[in-house]
């Protein structure tokens, strides 16, 4: 039974009251009013003996208690403000940290995908690990295959795209995804107005229908009532409205560019501008199914496995043995966040770390505090107070403080959070997800609550073996705190020391790979080029495509050169596809060739797909990249001249170990008829360039002339002396007077690009290196405050050996001696735990190995250095004692 | 003093208070005061009730749910607060009771085996 508990003052009434009703029992027994009273109370006892008991009885005493505790803790902070607010600030900062760090892993990591279901949902790879090659692509008759597996609900493959909206405005570029018309039904979501695509058509090629998203709904058309049935022009061709997305709703995509879809287009991906459907053809678009429910993606994979075994023997042609084809199934979750899985965790770990320390240092302030009150918590048990009754009222102190910290933590978070989300990089997988909700609060709450009981421990158990006779004594002598106490602060000194060590291990390998990732040898020169990307619209129809062929778009390239060579500044221009900006385009954008050599027509032992870029001759020279043999593409490799190709010095040694590759031939899909193939000459060989990754080996590459097969998806490249400013303005004017239809985007200078594509690692490496920074600071300040607290408990020591002629070098020595000692201390067990520790962060590295002796021994000396400065202003005061003064005061 | 009449009273053994708390409201509801008279007037004023533990044992009892309290007029029109017995209480009497008359049995026993 719940039982509101009674007050004091009811108990106290009733008292009154039976004294009240006996008073008048004796009065009527014939006693004078006065003799009646005083009987009563006589007859009563002790009325506070009887309010005690009543008080005892009651189970909410521990209530009472607590709120007794709670109170007191707040006096106690309140009388010492300096302290309160250096111990709130540090766990706020500590508690604060590690719950933003916090909410983005709850978003990323913990959170299920957004959609029903989502543990079904698996992303489909093919793979050929006989030739060394991942995620190839799946031809469309091995996803018709997957399809009558029985193993899945849906398979859907997933291509993006740019294409053009023209009749609205400007001329924009809008970001599509082209998908099977199952995608929708396979995801489980459903428009909010409207119909998704119809799961069971089947389309060679694009369905003339649309979907649009809530932004663009509300945006581009005003939220339109009327929109469904409007006709939109995409590329040329008209498109229907038949639903509009949900506001909030998400592609599953690693980068903001994936996730933030404005329109989606259904395709079956089997005629043009697809491949043909051939077994062969591998699409470069991904795939990602729903198996069915009830089916595990372990059992899935095992009837995958059989599926791929029957195929292989089926079709011995299209899978050669050596390549073993195999179809991988992962967790669509995990390829949507994997990548980013290890840099959160070691940013969660960093930051967990921070918080420790601070707690440490928190503890070392209690502590200190916890000698100068030594003589209060001794009078406190000497009167009476238990044990248990004084640690518990120190642990709801810490805990409070803690609880403070929290809160105070919380506060910034809440109002730093649009700053916050701004310096994660929007590559952030699930970035849109991430918020201060409840998960996230009781995160903090526990954090706070844990911290407190951390930092509270080490004081609260001192005052627990407190010695009573010894303390007042020496209390009454004026020296503080006890040798244990100082012991257990020199603990927490080379604790708070190896914390640290570890954490600026962390942050020094990750500053050391990025170093040696921005002085990788590029194979290019990023310096003063800028990039201006258009889009050529690509019709569904050919017939009516006006750039249909490199004959047809060739007068616009020739045009779009000599304009652009006259502007300001300019000193070189060139154009190529998206794939030939580097470090610029996404898995998507690629464009993949088979690769069938001359004299191995079944290139079963080697990768048969290939990166290729297209690009105009003065595309080399522009970047500065180096040619080792042959030549490069010229103005004359036109479309009626043979085709020809460059290639880099990884495609020579694949594919052409030592020989030389000038003058081999290989076959690639016939420019404007993708359905047969033709010959191509390699005319030269360029010096290897990081223009995939910087962090990555370099992969094969190959270059084609833009006058020889045309693309869509233009870069205009500048190098000169440019105002960054001005130039994409005046390259959108060229560009739209040759054709106002073009849309002008994406202006970046290669730097910028190149930044970008390291936006992750700089954020994880500034990132740790912050709370490195904080954590040498905390622990600076530990190693101070222990110092100084050793010099001036020892200041009579000091004065007396200052008196009998002690050399103050030598004072100097003795104290910095002590603080050397606890630093190599924690350096030690530092090291020892960043050996174990930096291997775990081995993916993260790049040309620096987990246990880098130079990292090591650099930060090992940093650290140690920093104590002695910490060490040395207290020696100062110590040398500085004047030893009249300090016997005078004893 | 003047209510002692001269005899010297027995004071309560450990833990019958509650025992002899409860027999008494099984006559209705009482306050405090009236459960201290009724037990010494019941024992013939040999029992003596100290006031001061009576409302402990009261709150006791209370928090047990045993009996429940409410604020009343007594009958010369005082406010005091007025104990009644509960059915859990009711059946912790039968309970209690049975165990006493055992216990008192058993050393009545003994008692008198020693002086035979």
């Amino acid at each position: 039974m719940f039982q509101r508990k009674r007050k004091g003052s009811d108990f106290g009434a009733e008292i009154e009251a039976h004294i009240e009703l006996e008073t008048i029992r004796l009065r009527e027994l014939g006693l004078s009013d006065e003799d009646a009273r005083t009987a009563a109370r006589q007859a009563f006892g002790n009325v506070t003996r009887a309010q005690e008991r009543f008080y005892e009885s009651g189970r909410w005493m521990w209530c009472d208690h607590l709120w007794q505790d709670i109170r007191y803790a707040l006096r106690m902070l309140r009388q010492s403000p300096g302290f309160t607010a250096i111990a709130v600030l540090t766990l706020a900062l500590g508690i604060g940290a590690t719950t933003a760090i916090f909410s983005v892993v709850d978003a990323t990591l913990l959170h299920p995908l957004p959609y029903p279901q989502p543990e079904q949902l698996v992303s489909v790879e093919d793979d050929l690990p006989g030739v060394g090659a991942q995620d190839v692509g799946m031809s469309v008759p091995e996803w018709q295959d997957l399809q009558r597996s029985g193993i899945f609900d849906y398979v859907s493959v997933i291509g993006g795209g740019d294409v053009n909206l023209t009749g609205w405005s400007q001329p924009t570029r809008i970001r599509f995804l082209n998908v099977a018309p199952n995608y929708f039904a396979m995801l489980g979501v459903k428009p909010q107005l409207g119909r998704g695509f119809n799961p069971q058509d089947h389309t060679p090629g694009f369905t003339l229908e649309l979907l649009i998203s809530d932004g663009l709904w509300k945006g581009t058309f005003a939220g339109d009532p009327q929109i469904l049935g409007k006709s939109l022009r995409l590329d040329n061709d008209l498109y229907h409205v038949i639903g509009v997305m949900p506001a909030g709703y998400h592609d599953p995509g690693r980068t903001a560019e994936e996730r933030n879809i404005e329109l989606w287009l259904a395709s079956g991906f089997a005629a043009a501008p697809a491949p043909p459907p051939l077994r062969n053809s591998r699409l470069p678009q991904p795939a990602i199914a729903r198996i069915k429910s009830g089916l595990t993606i372990a059992a899935a994979q095992s009837r995958l496995d059989a599926l791929v075994a029957a195929l292989q023997k089926q079709f011995p042609a299209d899978y050669p043995l050596q390549s073993a084809w195999t179809i991988r199934l992962t967790p669509l979750k995990e390829n949507v966040v994997g990548h980013v899985r290890q840099s959160l965790i070691l940013l969660l770990g960093a930051v967990g770390l921070v918080l420790l320390i601070g707690c440490v240092n928190v503890a070392n302030l209690l502590l200190a505090r916890a000698s100068a009150r030594g003589r209060e918590l001794a009078i406190r048990q000497a009167l009476g107070g238990a044990r248990t009754r004084l640690i518990r009222q120190l642990l709801t102190e810490s805990v409070l403080l803690s609880l403070l910290g929290g809160m105070a933590g919380l506060a910034i978070l809440f109002c730093a959070k649009g700053f916050l989300l701004q310096i994660v990089p929007d590559s952030l997988p699930r970035l849109n997800e991430v918020s201060i909700n409840w998960p996230v609060l009781l995160f903090a709450l526990v954090a706070s609550v844990a911290a407190g009981a951390i930092f509270g421990l080490a004081p609260a158990l001192h005052a627990g073996r407190l010695d009573l006779i010894a303390m007042l004594k020496r209390e009454g002598r004026g020296s503080t705190g006890s040798e244990e106490q100082a012991g257990t602060r020199r603990v927490l000194v080379v604790t708070e020391f190896a914390l640290s060590l570890v954490l600026m291990i962390a942050a020094g390998l990750l500053l050391r790979s990025f170093a040696d990732l921005l002085n990788v040898r590029l194979g290019f020169n990023p310096q003063r080029v800028m990039a201006v990307r258009t889009w050529l619209p690509v019709p569904n129809d050919p017939k009516t495509d006006i750039y249909g062929t490199a004959a047809q778009e060739a007068p616009l390239l020739r045009e779009l050169l000599r304009r652009g060579r006259t502007l300001p500044g300019v000193e070189e221009i060139a154009i190529g596809n998206l794939p030939a900006l580097p470090l610029g385009h996404g898995r998507n954008d690629l464009i993949r060739f088979p690769v069938i050599l001359e004299g191995h027509e079944t290139p079963s032992d080697r990768p048969p797909l290939l990166d290729g870029s297209i690009v105009t001759p003065g595309y080399f020279h522009l970047l500065g990249m180096t040619l080792l043999r042959g030549r490069l593409l010229s103005e004359s490799d036109n479309e009626k001249a043979p085709q020809v190709a460059v290639i880099n010095e990884a495609f020579a040694r694949t594919y052409w170990p030592n020989e030389n590759p000038v003058g081999k031939r290989l076959r690639l899909p016939t420019p404007g008829d993708r359905s047969s193939l033709s010959w191509t000459t390699v005319v030269g060989v360029l010096a290897d360039a990081r223009t995939e990754s910087l962090a990555e080996s370099i992969v094969p590459q190959m270059y084609l002339s833009l006058y020889q097969r045309r693309a869509k998806d233009l870069a205009i490249f500048v190098r000169g002396r440019l105002d960054t400013a001005a130039i994409p303005v005046e390259l959108r004017e060229q560009v739209q007077s040759v054709n106002p239809e073009l849309p002008v985007f994406g202006a970046q200078t290669l730097n910028e690009v190149l930044s970008a594509s390291l936006a992750q690692r700089r954020f994880s490496m500034e990132m740790v290196g912050l709370f490195a920074l904080t954590a040498l600071l905390l622990a600076g300040l530990g190693i101070y405050g222990v110092i100084s607290y050793m010099v001036s408990e020892r200041r009579h020591e000091i004065g007396i050996r200052l008196a009998l002629g002690a050399q103050s070098r030598n004072i100097l020595r003795m104290v910095l001696r002590q603080g050397l000692a606890l630093a190599i201390a924690g350096a030690a067990v530092g090291l020892v735990s960043a050996l174990i520790l930096s291997h775990l962060m081995a993916g993260m590295l790049y040309g620096v190995r987990p246990a880098d002796p130079v990292t090591f021994a650099g930060v090992a000396a940093l650290l140690i250095g920093v104590a002695v400065l910490a060490c040395y202003i207290p020696a100062r005061r110590a040398i500085r004692v004047d030893p009249l003064v300090a016997l005078r005061h004893e | 003093m003047s209510t002692q009449q001269g005899r010297e009273r027995l004071e309560l053994l450990q833990g019958t208070l509650d025992l002899l708390i409860l027999r008494t409201l099984i006559f209705g509801p009482q306050h405090g005061q009236g459960v201290a008279r009724a037990i010494e007037q019941t024992s013939d004023e040999e029992l003596l009730v100290e006031h001061g533990a009576l409302y402990p044992a009261l709150q006791r009892l209370e928090e047990r749910g045993w009996i429940s309290a409410k604020w009343g007029i007594s009958t010369n029109n005082r406010k005091a607060r007025f104990y009644s017995l509960t059915s859990a209480g009711r059946k912790q009497l039968v309970k209690e009771t049975s165990r006493w008359n055992r216990l008192t049995a058993a050393i009545g026993r003994i008692l008198e085996a020693e002086e035979g």
